[in-house]
C-alpha cells in the first residue's frame, strides 16, 4: 500500500509547478526568450522613425528599443525617394500572386495524380522529383541563367504580337522557373494520401472521371493544405533575392529585395535602411500576426509528414 | 469481341501510358494520370533537372560566359584544380660549413622559401602550383598543408564548421523552446507567436537589420553588453574581427530560424500520447527519467527531420554572407555556396562554378545519406 501511495504524493509535488520554477519564474523566463526575438525587430521599427543623428545617439542606450524622440516618416519619405518603392512592390505582388496561383494548381494536380491515379513509370518519376529536395538552388542557378536566355518568348503587348528571343528582364522569368515544386508536390501528396480511399472509389462508381473527382471532390476538401501551400511560397517568393539579382538589370521588372542594394552605395542612412526594411517586414508580419495559427500549424505539418 | 477491337485499335501512345490488356477505363485514368503530371513533370525537368545536369556536363568543361574561344572538353582538371590538396616538409637551413641551423635576426630558424619549390621547379612537378593553406611545426620540421585552390578549401571549412555547430546548437535550442512553449499556462500562444515571429521576416532583411546590431560603432548589441556589465566591455567589430565573424553569423542565423524548428519539434511533443506519461508518472518517474524513457523517443522521426533540413539549410549557407561580409574579413566567411555563385556569375566562369556545384552536390548526398544510415529505425 505505502509503495503504491509514494508516486502519487510525488507527482503532486512535481508536476503542477515543476521543482525549479515558480509560475512567477516560468513567466519571468518566456518573457526574457521573448525580448531576444521581439527586440531586434522593435528596434528596426522604431530606428525608422528617427532622424539620423538621434538614430546613431538612441543605439548607445536602451532608448534604441522605445518609440521616443523626434519620431516621423522622414525616412521613409526618403526611401522611396531613393528606390521605385510602387514599381517594386507592384513587381513582387504580380510575381508572387501568379507564381503562387498556377503554382497551386499545377502542384496539387501533379500530386492528385501521383497519389491517386494509377500510370506507368509514376513511381520512377514521383522517386526523381522528390530526390530534387537535396539540391540547393543556389548550385544551378547558373546553367538555368543560360537556359532562360535561350528561350524564346511570345510578345503579347499594345505594340504588337511578336517572338523575343531570351527570358532575361521580364516578369515571367521570375515566374515561370518557380510554378513547379517538388516540395508543394509533395505537401499536397501526402495529405491526399491521408484521405480516406472510400471517396474516390464512390465517385468513380457514380461515374466521374479522374479529373472530375480531382476537382469537384478532392480540391473542396483540401482547404488545410492549400492554405499550408499558399503561406510557404508566399514567404519563398516574396523573399526571392539571387535569381531576381542575376536575371532582371532592369530597374521596371525588379523586386523589393533586391532594392536593398540601393542603399548600401556611397553613404550608408541606417535610418532609410531601416525605414526600408520596415516597409518589407510590417506588411508580412499583420498577416502573419492575424493568421498566425494557421501559419504555425503549417510549419508543424511539413514536419509531421516528414 | 468487343474488347478484342478495343485492345487492338489502342493506339502506341496509349500502351505506353498503360499496360496493353488493361480495360479501356484504366487506360482512361493513365491518360489523365499522365496529363494531369504533365505540367509540373516538364517545369521540373526543364528548370531543375535540365541545369543540373548542365552543371554536371560544365564541371568538365572550360566553359565562360562570354568567351571568344570554343568550349573544350578538359576531363577532371575542373576537379584537381580544385580539389588537389597536398603535405609538404621543409627541413630548417643548416650551414654547409658548421652543419648548425642559420638564425634569422630573431634567433629563430629559418626554412628554404616555399615558392622555389611551388613554381616551376622540375624536381616537384606534382608541386607546381599548390599555395600555402595553412602550416604547422613538429619540431624543427615545418610542415605545409598545401592545396590547389585555398579559397575553395577555406569556403569548404567554414561551411563544415557552421554546420557541424549550427545543426546542435539550432536544434538544442529549438526542442528547449519547445519544452518551454509546451506548458498549459494562460497566455502560452503569445510566446508562441512571438518565437516564430523571425521565421516569417525575410532572411535578407534579418541580415542586413544585424549587419547595424553588430556594428562596431553604433551596434546595439555593443550597447546592450557593455550595459549588462556596467561598462567593463570594450566594442566590438563583430563583423569585421575575421575571427568572430563566422560565429556572428551563426547566432544570428540561429535567432532567425529557431521558432521554425521549434514548432516542428512542438508539433512531435504533441503527438506523443498523454497516457504515455501516466503511466510513467505511476512507476515514478522523476522529470528526467520521463524526458529520457517517454518524450526522447517519441521524438525520433521528429529529430531526423530537423536534423535533416538543418543540415542541407545550412550547407547551402549564402544569403546572410551575401548581405553581411560577401565572405570576409579575410576570407573567413568564405562560404561554398558563395564561391559557386562568385565564380559562376560574378567571375562569369560557369565551368569552376559548376565543378564547386557537383562537389557540394556529393558531399550533401553523402552526409543525407550517413544521416539517413545512423538515425535508421533499429528493428531487428
Amino acid at each position: 500500500m505505502t509503495t503504491q501511495a509514494q508516486p502519487v504524493t510525488r507527482s503532486r509535488l512535481f508536476l503542477p509547478g515543476g521543482f525549479s520554477f515558480s509560475l512567477a519564474g516560468k513567466y519571468t523566463l518566456l518573457i526574457l526568450v521573448a525580448l531576444i526575438f521581439v527586440l531586434p525587430i522593435l528596434f528596426m521599427i522604431f530606428s525608422s522613425l528617427k532622424p539620423e543623428e538621434q538614430l546613431l545617439r538612441d543605439t548607445s542606450s536602451f532608448r534604441a528599443f522605445l518609440p521616443v524622440g523626434n519620431l516621423s516618416l522622414q525616412n521613409y519619405e526618403d526611401a522611396f525617394r531613393r528606390v521605385p518603392m510602387a514599381t517594386f512592390v507592384g513587381n513582387s505582388i504580380l510575381v508572387t500572386a501568379t507564381t503562387v496561383a498556377l503554382g497551386l494548381i499545377v502542384n496539387s494536380m501533379a500530386a492528385f495524380s501521383f497519389a491517386l491515379l494509377r500510370w506507368r513509370a509514376k513511381n520512377t518519376i514521383f522517386s526523381v522529383i522528390l530526390a530534387t529536395f537535396i539540391v540547393p538552388f543556389e548550385t544551378f542557378a547558373i546553367p538555368l541563367l543560360l537556359i532562360v536566355n535561350t528561350l524564346p518568348w511570345l510578345h503579347i503587348g499594345l505594340d504588337g504580337i511578336y517572338i523575343t528571343q531570351g527570358w532575361l528582364n521580364s516578369h515571367h522569368v521570375q515566374i515561370i522557373p518557380f510554378i513547379a515544386s517538388a516540395f508543394q508536390i509533395f505537401l499536397f501528396y501526402s495529405f491526399f494520401k491521408d484521405l480516406p480511399q472510400e471517396i474516390v472509389e464512390a465517385a468513380r462508381i457514380d461515374g466521374a472521371n479522374s479529373f472530375q473527382i480531382y476537382w469537384r471532390i478532392i480540391i473542396p476538401i483540401s482547404g488545410p493544405v492549400i492554405a499550408t501551400a499558399t503561406i510557404l511560397r508566399i514567404l519563398d517568393m516574396w523573399n526571392q533575392f539571387l535569381w531576381p539579382l542575376i536575371v532582371v538589370q532592369q530597374e521596371e521588372y525588379r523586386p523589393v529585395m533586391v532594392g536593398l542594394q540601393y542603399f548600401f552605395q556611397l553613404d550608408i542612412a541606417w535610418g532609410e535602411i531601416m525605414a526600408y526594411l520596415s516597409t518589407l517586414t510590417i506588411p508580412v508580419l499583420i498577416v502573419y500576426l492575424l493568421l498566425q495559427r494557421t501559419f504555425i500549424e503549417s510549419i508543424a505539418s511539413t514536419g509531421v509528414k516528414g | 469481341m468487343a474488347t478484342d477491337t478495343a485492345r487492338k485499335s489502342v493506339p502506341l501512345w496509349s500502351r505506353l501510358l498503360a499496360p496493353a490488356h488493361a480495360p479501356t477505363y484504366q487506360r482512361k485514368e493513365a491518360i489523365i494520370g499522365w496529363l494531369m503530371a504533365a505540367p509540373a513533370i516538364i517545369l521540373i525537368f526543364m528548370f531543375l533537372i535540365l541545369p543540373f545536369v548542365m552543371a554536371f556536363g560544365f564541371a568538365f568543361t572550360n566553359q565562360r560566359l562570354i568567351s571568344p574561344n570554343p568550349t573544350e572538353f578538359v576531363g577532371w582538371r575542373n576537379f584537381e584544380n580544385l580539389l588537389t590538396v597536398r603535405t609538404f616538409t621543409l627541413d630548417p637551413l643548416l650551414d654547409d660549413e658548421t652543419g648548425l641551423p642559420i638564425l634569422d635576426e630573431d634567433g629563430s630558424l629559418t626554412y628554404p622559401r616555399l615558392r622555389d619549390y611551388t613554381r616551376g621547379n622540375p624536381d616537384y612537378p606534382e608541386l607546381d602550383g599548390l599555395r600555402e593553406w595553412f602550416s604547422w611545426n613538429i619540431g624543427e620540421t615545418r610542415v605545409y598543408m598545401l592545396a590547389s585552390d585555398v579559397l575553395f578549401m577555406k569556403a569548404l571549412f567554414n561551411t563544415t564548421l557552421f554546420v557541424l555547430f549550427v545543426a546542435p546548437i539550432q536544434g538544442g535550442l529549438a526542442l528547449l523552446l519547445a519544452l518551454l512553449i509546451n506548458q498549459k499556462l494562460r497566455g502560452i500562444n503569445i510566446f508562441r507567436t512571438v518565437y516564430f515571429m523571425p521565421v516569417v521576416t525575410s532572411l535578407i532583411v534579418v541580415s542586413f537589420l544585424w549587419r547595424f546590431i553588430y556594428d562596431g560603432q553604433n551596434g546595439m548589441l555593443n550597447t546592450i553588453l557593455s550595459a549588462i556589465t556596467f561598462g567593463a566591455f570594450q566594442p566590438h567589430d563583430w563583423l569585421g574581427d575575421p575571427s568572430t565573424a563566422l560565429w556572428s553569423i551563426l547566432i544570428m542565423s540561429v535567432w532567425q530560424g529557431v521558432g521554425f524548428h521549434m514548432v516542428i519539434w512542438l508539433a512531435g511533443l504533441q503527438n506523443i500520447p498523454g497516457t504515455l506519461y501516466e503511466a510513467a508518472s505511476i512507476d515514478g518517474a522523476g522529470r528526467w527519467q520521463k524526458f529520457r524513457s517517454v518524450t526522447w523517443p517519441g521524438l525520433r522521426s521528429t529529430s531526423v527531420f530537423v536534423l535533416v533540413v538543418i543540415t542541407m539549410q545550412a550547407f547551402s549557407l549564402y544569403a546572410q554572407i551575401q548581405a553581411m561580409t560577401r565572405g570576409g574579413p579575410l576570407d573567413s566567411t568564405q562560404s561554398i555556396v558563395f564561391q559557386t555563385v562568385i565564380r559562376g556569375y560574378e567571375k562569369q566562369d560557369i565551368a569552376g562554378g559548376s565543378t564547386i556545384s557537383v562537389v557540394l552536390f556529393f558531399f550533401v548526398l553523402i552526409i543525407t545519406l550517413v544521416q539517413r544510415y545512423l538515425t535508421r529505425e533499429k528493428t531487428a
